[in-house]
């Protein structure tokens, strides 16, 4: 057995993409295998060694009594817990279900919904086990994985910042597409991480990253309506892969009560 | 050093781009980008916006297309000369691990020096303010490496923008001082010139080289009535009379909560301010532990971890940290470097995401001052 720190990745509901990037880390990827022993990573490899783990990153939201049992056993083997996307952080794209009831879907989906065993809601790492870092986005920043996989290493702190997407639009010089072609944006209430990925390609931000620091929705959904956005389609915006983040949830909860 | 005006056209404006290139600078001026003017890497006149013009309101700007052939019939964008001296991004320091195991730190080479075409008076007073913070007793390196050696053509502003105020800041329509070159355009159905003047003895040696003719008199006068009629019709305006004392006066304002209803702190107003200064470090780390650098990023006092000391935020609500902004631009900022952090380009009005109009509040918090010393 290496000396080296032992990761472990474990994925619950979502759609892999998260630890995809990961593997998707092309050039760091190496120097990743080289820092850390990989023990637990079944989408790299069938060799699956158990833990303690040092680091864990866990993919993935809470949608089942299993994976409500399995998060604890994963929280009991794992030293740092790092939950990683919109899934695992927020409830995913899945938690649209959280307004819903469950079993009219999988009447709709299964042949025999019977058999099904489900939550009625899918619910982020954290309300169930104790998480000792997030990383937001879906799917998550590269960038910003190597950066808590290097900082953990070396013992400081990760530079992952809370504040609004559009320190990051400024930051890289890009005009504000809601302020100079009227494109609706979210970016002013979603955390930065992405590097102002959809403004630099003049699209609005949606939000993937989920709710930044100090979420004021109200001014901007309010901004939305007088650009001529319908209060279905803020709503619809606000409900995507971090609706049921408190603030998103909340936002888009008020609106909706006034429809 | 003589400061005879002269006359110059678009051939000759071109042909003053390729000497100061040639005198080893970086040209960069107005571009469209995206939607906006932006300052960019400029290579010849038909690199700048011609014949745009734009539109600002709060919260709004819009590129619009001029009936003429102008090189400058805009005013300001978002951004400034600031992403060019007070850069984000850039390492203070870099290091590497060495083979006997101790580590060595090397400083970053400083860049090209930059030649400003185009840039505004307000955008010449903000560097001016800068220098006052980045260079006055102590020199930032980061600041200082990219400020030596730059060149600046100041285009004074015939057409004020609907946000702009530069008039009540004492900074614009005509730039009074920290040029090279300053430029007025003159355009109509009949003709289209500029008049350009030296400011330092490196304008003087660019313009001499372009073998312009001198500005007549009554070309001297043209200019000088488009100026004075230019101040007249500011976007906006702020009256500074009594204003730092006014705003220290209202710290429990009732007006800072009702703003920060509207603020999402979503700090656009800080990024786009070609004042604003704040900047935070982060150490980076390569995997291995064989490299590290220290990068300086732009941050902004809206943001929380700014104010964050240990056991929190010293200013943890966006009530505090408007209130923290306003307060500093046109208030405390006198106290420290004895001049207001405002010089009326009205940035921070276009691009709040939201609207939320600086005049307008400073307006209404001296108003409520008043009225309160008053009863």
């Amino acid at each position: 057995m290496s000396d080296k720190p032992r990761l472990a990745v474990f994925k619950f509901a979502s759609c892999d993409g998260c630890q995809l990037s990961l593997l998707d880390a092309e050039d760091h990827l190496l120097a990743v295998a080289e820092a850390v022993e990989i023990a637990n990573f079944a989408e790299a490899s069938r060799d699956i060694t158990p833990g303690p783990y040092d680091v864990s990153l866990v993919e993935g939201s809470i949608t089942t009594p299993h994976d409500a049992e399995r998060i604890r056993e994963v929280r009991r083997d794992s030293k740092f817990l790092v939950t990683i996307g919109a899934c695992a952080t927020a409830g995913g794209i899945q938690a649209l279900r959280n307004w819903k009831d469950v079993r009219d879907f999988t009447s709709y989906v299964y042949a025999n919904p019977q058999y099904i065993e489900t939550l009625s809601t899918s619910t982020p790492v954290k309300n169930h086990v104790e998480v000792d870092f997030e990383l937001r986005g879906c799917p998550i920043s590269k960038e910003q994985l190597i950066e808590v996989v290097s900082a953990l290493l070396h013992g400081r702190r990760p530079n992952i910042p809370s504040f609004s997407v559009c320190v990051e639009c400024k930051r890289r010089g890009t005009p504000c597409v809601m302020v100079a072609q009227g494109i609706p944006c979210l970016g002013p209430i979603t955390q930065a991480g992405c590097n102002g990925l959809c403004p630099a390609y003049e699209r609005g931000c949606f939000g993937c990253f989920g709710p930044m620091e100090s979420v004021n929705a109200a001014s901007l959904t309010g901004k939305w309506m007088e650009m001529g956005v319908k209060s279905s389609d803020v709503v619809r915006a606000l409900r995507t892969y971090n609706a049921y983040a408190e603030p998103f949830r909340e936002a888009s909860d008020a609106i909706a009560a006034t429809e | 050093m003589t400061t005879a005006p002269v006359i110059l056209d678009r051939a000759a404006i071109d042909a003053m781009i390729g000497v100061i290139e040639g005198r080893g600078h970086r040209v960069v001026g107005p571009v469209v980008r995206s939607g906006a003017v932006v300052l960019g890497d400029l290579s010849s006149t038909a690199d700048l916006p011609v014949g745009i013009s734009d539109e600002q309101t709060p919260g709004r700007y819009r590129l619009t297309a001029r009936d003429d052939e102008a090189l400058f019939g805009y005013v300001v964008g978002p951004s400034s000369a600031k992403p060019f001296l007070h850069a984000t991004g850039v390492p203070v320091w870099q290091g590497e691990r060495t083979a006997d195991g101790s580590f060595a730190t090397r400083k970053p080479e400083a860049p090209t020096p930059v030649a400003f075409i185009g840039i505004r008076p307000c955008d010449l007073a903000a560097i001016g303010i800068q220098d006052k913070v980045f260079l006055n007793g102590y020199r930032d390196g980061v600041y200082g490496d990219r400020r030596e050696g730059v060149f600046s053509v100041v285009v004074n502003c015939v057409e004020p923008g609907g946000t702009c105020f530069c008039t009540s800041m004492g900074t614009g329509p005509r730039a009074s001082k920290g040029y090279d070159i300053a430029v007025t355009e003159v355009i109509d159905d009949e003709e289209h010139w500029f008049l350009a003047e030296p400011g330092s003895d490196a304008g003087q040696e660019v313009l001499a080289q372009l073998g312009a003719a001198p500005a007549s008199d009554d070309e001297r006068v043209r200019v000088e009535n488009l100026l004075v009629d230019a101040a007249d019709r500011m976007g906006r305006g702020l009256d500074t009379e009594g204003l730092p004392e006014a705003i220290k006066a209202s710290m429990e304002s009732p007006r800072w909560d009702e703003i920060a209803k509207r603020c999402m702190a979503c700090a656009n107003c800080t990024l786009v301010c070609p004042t604003c200064f704040c900047a935070t470090v982060e150490d980076e780390t390569d995997l291995a532990g064989l490299e590290a650098q220290r990068v300086r990023r732009w941050d902004s006092c809206f943001n929380e971890e700014f104010s964050y000391i240990h056991g929190g935020s010293l200013r943890p609500s966006t009530y505090a940290r408007y209130r923290q902004w306003l307060t500093h631009k046109l208030s405390t900022w006198v106290d420290q470097f004895g001049e207001m952090g405002c010089v009326g380009c009205g940035r921070c009005i276009t691009w709040c995401p939201v609207g939320i109009d600086i005049t307008v509040e400073a307006a209404a918090l001296a108003a409520a001052a008043k009225e309160a010393t008053h009863v």
